[in-house]
């Protein structure tokens, strides 16, 4: 079996002919297996879903309990079955419940990486990496002005701004599933115990995060807390907010962004933050190559993202490498 | 679960890495007081001798040009393959960015390397050894860092705050007046060891420095309802003048001129500084000169002058320039500042008729028998460089800063234009969100008909509540955005007129109507009117001659 054959790019995305399976599909399909719930990659409106219970929880969050005609939740390391292709969920380090897709058919075993991290993460399990034939990468940061600073150190620029303008309110924008519960769970770590208030969007989702066992601490919403007990706070909310008339009812709000990309100074000038912390829940250029390197796979596709650095930093180690050109990945807000 | 540990996010004081971060949150903080607050934190911070070498950066007093630009991109490809390099070059767009982006990390010491330390290393470096210490120092650095070095090395930091703004963040750690900081400044060494040590309450440094600064009196705003409670028998009057106010310093055959604030601006003038051959502080106005005329020139001509630190022999025959005294702050080593104007005046009117008066003349004394003189004189004053009337008490002494009573000025009423709102850019701080920077155009005649060219931008002079009704207009009334600006429907029957009042225009080539104005602000919102109705350039072309 050649690998091309067990997993081919189509118009919907990536899909595996022997299992009869897509992996997140960008449009409606009749079976799909999805890595995690970000909506580039869980879309709504499949007949059938395979994903971690996590996953499926969060979907039905997002897009209400008829997401899916079926769903099955995988667990993390168990052996499953689809279609006669042996296929197996594992831990990818990128936000709760996201998952790496192991394929397995006729001796040939391709890892689908989904979107992951290496980074320190107290909200999901790390990544794990599995050795494999064909090891399918995201790129996101897929170029070597990636390196992205310890998290401590940008945890520790919020805390410190905090206690050098505590009569500003801290309006921290960050990506709704994943990264805001991330921020403030490391915010915990560090030994930050105010109250943190969260933009509405966020509420339900770090509800679930509670319930599956992630500290979050005391968390209020912006919309039941006056200006005056927010000033000096910390608080939370989708990038989109923050240019917003939503922003008004702060006063002096200092406005900070929590992204991959505020490592870059023009992108930090582009969003208009005062305070631009760089925290990525996609692995850096460092974490990429070391990590292609412990699984010495046979071979690497790339996905979205910077593709052609990473292609040829295979090729200059001796890698075999090729770019997968899907459509429809969408990382900005990152 | 581990804990993090608070005190490893925090960096090593001192460093070149926590200089990089001061500087980045700089460049990103609009507001005065919130620059003015991270600067006195990091001085706080950070030891001596580091935060010295900081403050000669900041203020602009340090800048070195050690090595080339290309040297840091020749080091990097030594480490990565030219196209990773170029891929990464393209996407980041700046070299010394990129560089120390794509830098390999040494894990163990990146951070710890001293700001004063590097800044002595790279002021040391030959031309042969430049290669091997800068790769060193790179190593030792992380990304921020790597790029203030890269930066300063080749001295191309950008700090994007005034000499003033550093002055005042002194005065704000050290709990003092700017204006002590201000006359000491030019007499200071790097790395101001003396000063931080009085700032921290010890002792003052002395001032050793000759031809010094000494920090200016400055008015209030006189209107007339409080013109009405003046006796005005103690007050002398004089014109305002609208040039830039200045300080000739002469001692021991040291001259200077300085800004207002206390910047040594003499390489750009001179031609002033030449004329400096007496022992003595005056006070007055920088302005124009026609030559061959005697006439003073407006403030557009003095405008060929500024912001130079050097001057070409043309430019100074073309646009000469002069000084029009007001005080005498010092004469023959007398410090004159505890005497009364009238006396300091007095001995001013001797002073000046005996210079070179291309060069220095008097700013006259003016008759007012009573209120409505003045009126009349600030309605109709005589020459283009006059922006209002000044009042100073006969009896008050020279004092540094604005004290209450002493010095008013009266500025003449602002022009007024109707123009069209254009483009408008949402704020900061308590704005931000909100559309509150505006600009707005005036009809030209185009090659498709009257088409807006826009000159000027204004973000205040309304209140909190037509705010809000300009903001949602902006938002009912978008045509394109561009980040953070939009712009918005401006046709002759549809969009919003606003009447922009200001103190003066100057030509400007940098500005597609080639004027500029100066001080705008919205003074009425003109729902009433349609954007045909708003002014043509020509309203504002005639205001230049
Ligand atoms: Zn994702
Ligand atoms: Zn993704």
């Amino acid at each position: 079996m050649r690998a091309s054959e067990l997993l081919t790019v189509t118009d919907s995305g990536l899909y595996c002919p022997p299992g009869g399976f897509y992996i997140d599909p960008d449009r409606p399909v009749d079976r799909a297996l999805v890595t995690h719930g970000h909506a580039d990659h869980a879309r709504s409106g499949h007949a059938h879903v395979m994903a971690t219970q996590q996953t499926l929880d969060i979907m039905k969050i997002r897009y209400g309990a008829g997401f899916a005609g079926a769903e099955q939740a995988a667990s993390y390391g168990n052996d499953l079955n689809v279609g006669g292709v042996h296929v197996k969920f594992v831990p990818a380090g990128h936000i709760l419940g996201a998952a790496q897709i192991v394929l397995e058919f006729e001796g040939v075993r391709i890892v689908v990486s989904g979107d992951y991290k290496r980074a320190p993460d107290p909200t999901c399990e790390p990544f794990e990496p599995v050795p494999c034939d064909i090891f399918i990468t995201e790129a996101t940061f897929g170029l070597p002005v990636f390196s992205h600073p310890p998290v401590v150190e940008e945890i520790g620029k919020l805390t410190t701004s905090v206690t050098d303008f505590p009569e500003r309110t801290h309006v921290i924008g960050a990506y709704s599933l994943g990264k805001a519960q991330r921020l403030i769970a490391l915010l915990r770590d560090n030994g930050h115990d105010a109250p943190i208030f969260v933009h509405g969007a966020l509420e339900r989702l770090n509800a679930y995060y509670v319930s599956q066992g992630i500290e979050l601490g005391d968390i209020r919403l912006v919309a039941n807390s006056s200006a005056e007990e927010m000033r000096g706070a910390v608080v939370i909310a989708p990038p989109s907010a923050l240019g917003d008339r939503w922003m008004r009812r702060f006063d002096d709000p200092l406005p900070g962004f929590a992204s991959g990309w505020m490592q870059i100074r023009a992108r930090r000038r582009q969003r208009g933050v005062e305070l631009p912390l760089t925290l990525s829940d996609h692995i850096d250029w460092p974490d990429l190559t070391a990590t292609i390197s412990e699984i010495g796979p046979g071979e690497v596709w790339v996905t979205h993202g910077r593709e052609e650095a990473t292609v040829r930093w295979c090729e200059l180690n001796g890698i075999k490498a090729q770019p997968l050109s899907l459509l429809g990945f969408e990382d900005e807000a990152e | 679960m581990t804990r993090l540990d608070a005190d490893t996010g925090a960096m090593p004081s001192g460093s070149l890495k926590a200089f990089a971060e001061l500087l980045d949150r700089l460049v990103l903080t609009p507001s005065r007081n919130g620059k003015l607050r991270l600067i006195a934190t990091y001085l706080a911070d950070t030891p001596d001798p580091d935060r010295g070498i900081a403050l000669a950066i900041l203020a602009g007093e340090l800048s070195l040009k050690a090595v080339k630009a290309n040297l840091f991109r020749t080091l990097a490809e030594e480490h990565i393959d030219p196209i990773l390099f170029r891929l990464s070059y393209d996407y980041v767009g700046d070299l010394a960015e990129t560089v120390s982006l794509v830098w390999p990390q040494k894990a163990d010491n990146a951070g710890s390397l001293g700001l004063a330390d590097c800044v002595a290393r790279l002021e040391a470096l030959t031309r042969a050894e430049a290669p091997a210490v800068v790769a060193d120092l790179l190593d030792r650095l992380n990304p921020a860092g790597r790029w203030a070095l890269i930066k300063l090395a080749t001295g191309g930091l950008r700090i994007g705050i005034s000499a003033r703004l550093t002055k005042q963040a002194l005065a704000l750690y050290g709990g003092k007046d700017v204006a002590e900081i201000e006359e000491l400044w030019h007499g200071l060494k790097i790395p101001y060891g003396d000063l931080f040590a009085w700032l921290e309450g010890g002792e003052k440094p002395k001032n050793t420095i000759i031809a010094g600064f000494s920090p200016v009196m400055l008015s209030h705003p006189l209107d007339a309802a409080l013109l009405s409670n003046l006796d005005l028998r103690d007050y002398q009057a004089e014109w305002k003048w609208d040039g830039i106010r200045v300080q000739a310093v002469g001692q021991q055959g040291v001259a200077r001129l300085y800004s207002r604030s206390g910047e040594d601006i003499s390489g750009a003038f001179p031609d002033v500084v030449e004329a400096i051959d007496f022992d003595a502080v005056i006070d007055g106005e920088l302005l124009a000169r026609v030559p061959k005329t005697g006439r003073t020139g407006t403030f557009s001509d003095l405008q060929q002058r500024l912001n130079r630190k050097t001057v070409s022999s043309t430019l100074l025959a073309k646009y000469p320039v002069m000084v029009r005294a007001y005080d005498l702050l010092r004469l023959d080593g007398e410090d004159l500042r505890e005497r009364p104007l009238s006396e300091r005046r007095e001995r001013l009117d001797t002073f000046i008729a005996n210079l070179d008066s291309d060069r220095f003349d008097i700013s006259p004394a003016l008759e007012i028998p009573d209120a409505a003189a003045l009126s009349a004189l600030r309605a109709n004053p005589p020459e283009p460089p006059i922006e209002g009337v000044m009042l100073k008490r006969r009896d008050a002494p020279y004092v540094a800063g604005r004290p209450k009573g002493q010095w008013w000025k009266w500025k003449r009423d602002p022009f007024n234009v109707d123009a069209v709102l254009m483009y408008a850019q949402r704020g900061h701080g308590k704005r931000s969100g909100i559309y509150s920077d505006f600009t707005f155009g005036v009809w030209q005649d185009g090659e498709t008909g009257l088409q807006l060219v826009p000159v000027g931008k204004a973000y205040f002079g309304f209140t909190d509540a037509e705010l809000a009704e300009l903001d949602r207009f902006v938002r009912n009334n978008t045509v394109e955005r561009y980040g953070p600006v939009r712009s918005v429907r401006a046709e002759p029957q549809h969009g919003l007129v606003l009447e922009i009042a200001f103190e003066g225009l100057n030509r400007s080539k940098r500005h597609r109507s080639g004027v500029a104005m100066r001080f705008p602000r919205i003074s009425r919102i003109r729902w009433d009117k349609k954007p045909i109705e708003a002014d043509r350039i020509g309203a504002l072309e005639i205001l230049l001659d």
